[in-house]
């Protein structure tokens, strides 16, 4: 699919890409398009925009605080879906949606999927909806040529990852350890096991998420998975340095 | 059910990926539990020796006089092992956590009792405790904060959000996706992923059971009405289930109302206008939640029954008719409670008295010959501070201002 496929030629290009997360809204609108033409300017390749949700569940407590912020400034859905209009309007690289499901499912699935495909938006990560809970949303996003991200987990079992397969496109999200966003994680030999089963279980590009902070980390996927996710890392920096700090961060991190 | 999970259209399983291995044994272990009768036996054996089990059906028979219409009879789950009915849902979830082979039980609590009754249980079976309690509950509840941290339970106070319930169980969360493997989460109500819904209201149908012989014992015949509190709906449900399959006998939720369903302040999800469908915390179920699908604050003087959602079990039978749901608001509480600790010497707490209320404003329209049951699910006495200031009680009011003077010295 389109996705996947945008995401392959740029890894003729590069050993590993770089996804960013950013929380739509938070510190403002206009914090985010700074922050945005940062990470693009300095050859980041993939944007994943969070809808915030009051309650985000699978969110640690950087990524968590700017979701309650972002609502408490009044940030509404439908800011958040122009704004992601205008960024995918403006960048040659693929943007995504990532948010909880009763967002979505408010917003009505149809409408949600033809506004996404409307603006150009690639794919949508959603954390609290397995594809058992899902059969619409599958459904609604492969028919207007959006690919439903799946996650894997270390807790997956195999025969768990090649089902998830089965109704995913674009990439896969690997969870790099039990928990929620924001903390560090270990890349042992535990983490390459698990890995080598995400290798055996898609054909499709692995992008690692959770707790990548610096360029070790990075270089440590490297030939491991495809796409390496920076989250609340950028969340962090903007609040203590602003985002004019954000460039240098990326640019570092190859 | 029909679609697995799903009580209606109500419930399912909306969960992180993390988990999905670890709802796969919970599933198989309940399943198994389930089919084996010699486990509801432990569970009712370990109920009557642990805790006072059956409770006691008490004939009210002063406040039956003084509305004089029906013949009002309380279920006593204040007198249940840490004084309320979660304690059914916790010993029995305590023996599936052994099964498992899990060391470390987590919970979150709004009202305390679910967390007492989970320190309780992980006291007497040794697994290590956390309990995850809204900042604005730990202040509202603070006798069974200490009764939880002297048992040997880490108390986390959960400042996030509306600092209520909901935002510990979303606390609770973050801490099983993180701590999965030696870990179970005993959720404390009939809310959330499946199987915790049809599980609770397993463990919570024994209140219904005992309830049904002991009024046919005492009164002859099916009781008219039957009322409970609801916050997620455990003890409603507990109580109404043995009832659903009796066409007469009318069942009644009774939610917050908080300073009154005009306000915006209040707890009310299936008697009131404000809530949606949505999905959250694991299930879809009508939820107080904006256009946008962002939660709602809620209020009530219960910490028990401040929270957006509502059972999916609830909101099926709701949905069918079978449940009539009405609310009760904060100053209605206090009178009724008054009430019943002046003509029957009972203290109910402030959940349980929202079911007081209705059922005091029914029973003068139902004859004598009528019965009527009130699911008492609680005990006060966690509700001390609160119930003392409501009712600006100088002699209190004058011991804590010198116990304050003592130690601030
Ligand atoms: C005494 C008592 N009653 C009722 C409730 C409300 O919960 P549920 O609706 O699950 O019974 C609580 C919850 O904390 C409680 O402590």
């Amino acid at each position: 699919m389109q996705l996947e496929q945008q995401l392959r030629n740029r890894l003729q290009h590069k050993k590993i890409l770089l996804m960013t997360h950013i929380v739509l809204g938070y510190p403002s609108f206009e914090a985010n398009r700074e922050v945005i033409a940062q990470m693009v300017h300095n050859g980041v390749d993939c944007i994943e925009m969070q809808i915030p949700f009051s309650e985000p569940m699978a969110d640690g407590p950087v990524i968590l605080k700017a979701n309650q912020k972002a609502l408490s400034r009044g940030t509404k859905v439908t800011e958040s879906l122009a704004f992601g209009a205008e960024m995918a309007a403006t960048y040659d690289i693929p943007f995504l949606y990532m948010t909880y499901y009763n967002i979505i499912f408010k917003y009505g699935e149809q409408a949600f999927m033809k506004e996404c495909q409307r603006a150009g938006i690639q794919g949508l990560i959603v954390p609290d909806l397995p594809p058992e809970e899902g059969a619409d949303y599958l459904h609604l996003a492969r028919e207007n040529g959006i690919a439903p991200i799946m996650i894997y987990a270390p807790t997956s079992p195999d025969e768990r990852m090649q089902e998830l397969d089965g109704h995913g496109a674009g990439f896969i999200y690997c969870a790099a350890r039990r928990g929620v966003t924001g903390t560090k994680s270990e890349f042992g030999d535990e983490f390459n096991t698990y890995l080598e089963r995400c290798q055996a279980a898609t054909k499709l590009p692995l992008a690692v998420g959770f707790g990548i902070q610096d360029r070790n980390d990075v270089n440590a996927l490297k030939g491991k998975a495809d796409i390496a996710v920076i989250g609340s890392q950028t969340i962090k920096l903007v609040d203590e340095q602003g985002p004019s700090a954000v460039g240098p961060f990326i640019a570092s991190l190859r | 059910m029909n679609k697995k999970g799903f009580f209606g259209n109500w419930g399912g399983a909306y969960i992180p990926e993390i988990l999905f291995q670890t709802f796969q044994e919970l599933n198989h272990e309940f399943e198994v539990c389930k089919k084996d009768s010699s486990f509801w036996q432990e569970y009712i054996d370990l109920m009557s020796t642990y805790s006072c089990r059956p409770t006691p059906l008490t004939h009210a028979t002063n406040l039956s006089r003084y509305f004089g219409g029906a013949q009002i009879y309380i279920k006593r789950e204040d007198l249940n092992h840490t004084g309320a009915h979660k304690a059914n849902n916790v010993m029995g979830q305590g023996l599936l956590i052994k099964r498992m082979g899990k060391k470390r039980v987590i919970a979150e609590t709004g009202a305390g009792q679910h967390g007492m009754a989970t320190a309780t249980m992980a006291a007497k079976f040794g697994f290590d405790c956390t309990i995850y309690m809204g900042e604005e509950d730990v202040l509202r509840q603070r006798p069974n904060v200490f009764w939880m941290e002297k048992m040997g339970a880490t108390v986390i106070p959960v400042t996030d959000g509306s600092r209520t319930l909901k935002d510990a169980i979303n606390e609770a969360f973050r801490d099983w996706v993180t701590n999965v493997d030696n870990t179970h989460y005993a959720l404390g109500t009939v809310c959330g992923p499946h199987p915790f819904p049809e599980m609770v209201a397993w463990f919570q149908s024994i209140i219904g059971m005992e309830a049904h012989e002991q009024i046919l014992k005492q009164h002859g015949r099916m009781p008219a009405r039957v009322y409970a509190c609801v916050g997620g709906g455990s003890n409603a449900i507990g109580v109404f289930k043995r009832f659903i399959e009796e066409p007469d006998v009318e069942l009644i939720g009774v939610e917050a109302g908080g300073h009154g369903l005009e306000t915006g302040e209040h707890a009310a999800r299936l008697c009131g206008t404000g809530a949606s469908p949505g999905v959250a915390q694991g299930y879809k179920t009508m939820f107080l939640q904006d256009d946008d699908g962002q939660m709602l604050n809620t209020h009530s003087v219960a910490a028990g029954l401040d929270y957006v959602g509502v059972s999916p079990i609830l909101t099926d039978l709701w949905e069918q008719g079978r449940v009539r749901f009405e609310a009760a608001t904060d100053k209605e509480v206090m009178a009724a409670l008054d009430l019943t600790m002046k003509k029957e010497g009972l203290i109910p707490a402030l959940e349980s008295s929202h079911a007081f209320v209705q059922a005091f404003k029914e029973a003068p329209l139902l004859s004598g010959d009528d019965a009527i049951i009130i699911n008492m699910s609680g005990r006060g006495d966690k509700d001390i501070f609160t119930i003392a200031h409501a009712f600006n009680d100088p002699s209190w009011k004058e011991f804590i201002i010198d116990r304050a003077r003592e130690y601030s010295r």
